[in-house]
């Protein structure tokens, strides 16, 4: 499967989906830390984490996906929703668990 | 030589900003892995009446678009807070 395809499953399938660098339990990069630490705060209840540094296809690829330049990035619903300012903002104004209530998941 | 801040500054004069501030982040991310491969980490704080009626990701996209090359080559992370300028009425 080519690796667009496999990042378009993952995110179609998973409800809340985060690209990070390292894992939930040990990110590896500061930015994916806060997008773990604001997913936790929202009461996420499942999170499918791909870690970017496991694999330099996805690493590369999700940067096409959503036409985004950085790491994390979070997607509700196979919807991209941005990288940690983002969240961190959205997570503030209340957009956030708006958007994970409306999809379900929190 | 100009430096990645000065590269981003000129990059960043497209979006007519009222206010550019840029910090180097460097330090806090000394050591770790993505920091190896030389690009910088960068705090950016931007005005520009170009943000007005965008949405937040919008804005970043737009950031992320002026920047162009310099987001794949000389900066390795940037942190972004935007606003615009405030309305008169």
């Amino acid at each position: 499967m080519d690796v667009q395809q496999l990042i378009h499953e993952q995110v179609t399938t998973h409800p809340v989906v985060l690209y990070m660098k390292g894992s939930p339990q040990m990110p590896q990069c500061g930015f994916s830390a806060t997008a773990v630490q604001i997913l936790k705060l929202s009461g996420v209840k499942e999170v499918f984490a791909v870690n970017v540094l496991a694999d330099d296809e996805i690493r590369q690829g999700i940067k096409q996906y959503a036409n985004w330049p950085t790491i994390p990035q979070l997607y509700i619903k196979g919807e991209f929703v941005g990288g940690a300012d983002i969240m961190r903002e959205m997570f503030e104004s209340g957009e956030l668990k708006q958007a994970l209530a409306n999809a379900g998941v929190a | 030589m100009t430096t990645t801040e000065e590269k981003i500054r000129q990059r960043l004069a497209a979006l007519a900003p009222l206010a550019v501030d840029i910090t180097d982040d460097r330090a806090k991310h000394a050591g770790h892995a993505g920091a190896r491969s030389g690009g910088g980490h960068y705090r950016l704080t931007i005005v520009s009446p170009q943000f007005t009626g965008l949405n937040t990701l919008a804005r970043h996209r737009l950031v992320y678009a002026t920047l162009g090359d310099l987001m794949h080559s000389e900066i390795h992370a940037l942190a972004i807070d935007l606003a615009e300028p405030p309305s008169n009425d």
